[in-house]
């Protein structure tokens, strides 16, 4: 098993520097894949049509996921809903080539799904270290920050990237004796804390995720230090898809470079409109879901 | 001292830095434009997805640049999705990147990421250790032009050949604890003459 978690885990430093984009046909992910999309997330809706239209959201219909498979060569993922082992069967059935295992979707247990008795490689979400650990301690082979997902407001994003950043500066410089305490503190397994006093940095890539919708929005989580972007509403929800989707994966790659990302920020039509966190009711954010 | 960049414009780049960080003779450094192109003795293409990397490398109007650099005789190597961007030839499509290595791909040969294997093998053309090799997604040989000499067999398809100053792998020794491959292209740098463009 530890070898299967090394070769997903290594899928996942493939996938960095690089933009992974919500999909919700087969065309769309053409688009996704010409422009220099690293990955595609399929599903029937993305996180911002999940949130005006409400009801339970639940893993995509396997045959849309299917013909998103077919269309490009670049990995594929979809998502489950929190806890929800035998939706995760079924995508490993189809080969998907990662799991998200998603607070985007309605949760469907109060525990993860145990994901190292998956082949399949699970990405998570986190908005701490604690929570990251947790999930990689579950065997996830990649995180992704839980910005608030549909929104267009780049704020959750930040917030939980600090606070990681935070997390894991307070962890490295933690005497041996803290580190015991340091763990019950986070929630996290003393084990995985030792790796990260250890090593500086995550055992696993941290890609951002939710609230993503212009270039600058990409070049900022890459300067707050993540491994890579999901975008999920911020491109087909926008004026022009193909063209945003294409600035953003030039933002990814020169996001330390202000004369390039202005150059890469001229002329890409309205960005997707976004709801302040103001608007949202607290038991409305998605990013609380999850344990 | 030579100096080897690494393409850094999506990728596994950051893997190859360190390990050639760990080469007393080589200075690396990231490269991303056409002006840091400029006084390489070498360049690794690293993993990730060519796709990604062909967009930013036309984006970047890269691809004329590099083709002329490599047929100058720049030794390069290509990891993963960096043996697609060499190719001349892309099973299933019409497109390709740099063209300038005389071999057929074919993408994800082994299939999806269920697929991804370790081995743990021998590679007698290079050296006499055993090596652990990473086939993340990964690409092979189809074909060979007389002008390529096959490093490594895997299971009867191509995994590693070489055509004059040019290396394509389709693992991922940068994903290893081990420098033998980096080596191999240091070594294949000091030998190689002077580049001319």
């Amino acid at each position: 098993m530890e070898k299967r978690w090394e070769l997903n885990r290594n899928l996942a430093q493939m996938l960095k520097g690089g933009v992974i984009m919500d999909v919700t046909n087969a065309e769309q992910a053409k688009i996704a894949e010409e422009a220099g999309a690293a990955a595609v997330m399929a599903l029937e809706r993305v996180p911002a049509d999940i949130r005006k239209e409400g009801g339970v959201a639940r893993m995509s219909d396997p045959a849309m996921i299917r013909s998103i498979q077919e269309a490009v060569s670049i990995p594929v993922m979809a998502k489950v809903r929190i806890g929800h082992t035998a939706e995760a069967q079924i995508l490993q059935a189809l080969q998907i080539d990662y799991i998200d295992e998603s607070e985007v979707l309605t949760p469907a247990d109060e525990n993860h799904i145990m994901k190292s008795s998956f082949q399949v490689p699970f990405v998570c979400g986190a908005r701490n270290l604690g929570e990251a650990l947790r999930r990689i301690g579950e065997g996830a082979a990649m995180i992704r920050t839980k910005g608030e997902a549909g929104t267009g407001n780049i704020i959750e994003a930040v917030r939980h990237m600090r606070t990681m950043n935070r997390d894991i500066g307070r962890t490295v410089t933690a005497s041996e004796e803290e580190l015991m305490h340091l763990a019950k503190a986070y929630g996290a397994p003393y084990d995985l804390l030792r790796y990260v006093h250890d090593h500086k940095k995550l055992p696993v890539v941290n890609f951002a995720a939710g609230g993503i919708a212009t270039p600058a929005d990409a070049a900022l989580m890459m300067q707050l230090g993540c491994d890579g972007v999901f975008v999920g509403s911020g491109i087909f929800k926008s004026e022009n898809p193909s063209r945003r989707a294409a600035a953003v994966v030039q933002a990814v790659t020169f996001y330390e470079d202000p004369v390039k990302l202005e150059e890469i920020s001229e002329n890409l039509g309205a960005a997707m409109t976004g709801i302040n966190m103001e608007e949202i009711p607290r038991e409305q954010h998605m990013a609380d879901r999850g344990w | 001292m030579k100096r080897i960049g690494v393409l850094a414009l999506q990728g596994g780049f950051a893997e190859h830095m360190q390990k050639l960080r760990q080469i007393s003779s080589v200075e690396a450094v990231l490269v991303k434009k056409r002006e840091e192109l400029d006084g390489l003795d070498g360049l690794i293409l690293p993993g990730g997805e060519s796709t990604a990397m062909g967009r930013l490398l036309r984006g970047e109007k890269l691809i004329d640049i590099l083709r002329k650099k490599i047929r100058g005789g720049l030794p390069v190597w290509g990891t993963c999705a960096g043996m697609i961007l060499l190719a001349g030839d892309i099973e299933g499509q019409k497109e390709t990147y740099l063209d300038v290595m005389h071999i057929r791909v074919r993408r994800n040969a082994y299939g999806r990421q269920t697929e991804s294997f370790s081995s743990d093998s021998p590679c007698p053309s290079v050296d006499k250790g055993i090596h652990r090799l990473i086939f993340i997604r990964a690409p092979y040989i189809t074909g060979t032009a007389a002008s390529v000499d096959i490093l490594l067999k895997l299971d009867g398809h191509i995994v590693a050949a070489k055509e004059g100053t040019m290396l394509a792998t389709s693992f991922h020794p940068e994903l290893t604890d081990d420098l033998w491959f980096h080596q191999y292209f240091a070594e294949q740098i000091q030998h190689s003459p002077s580049v001319l463009t």
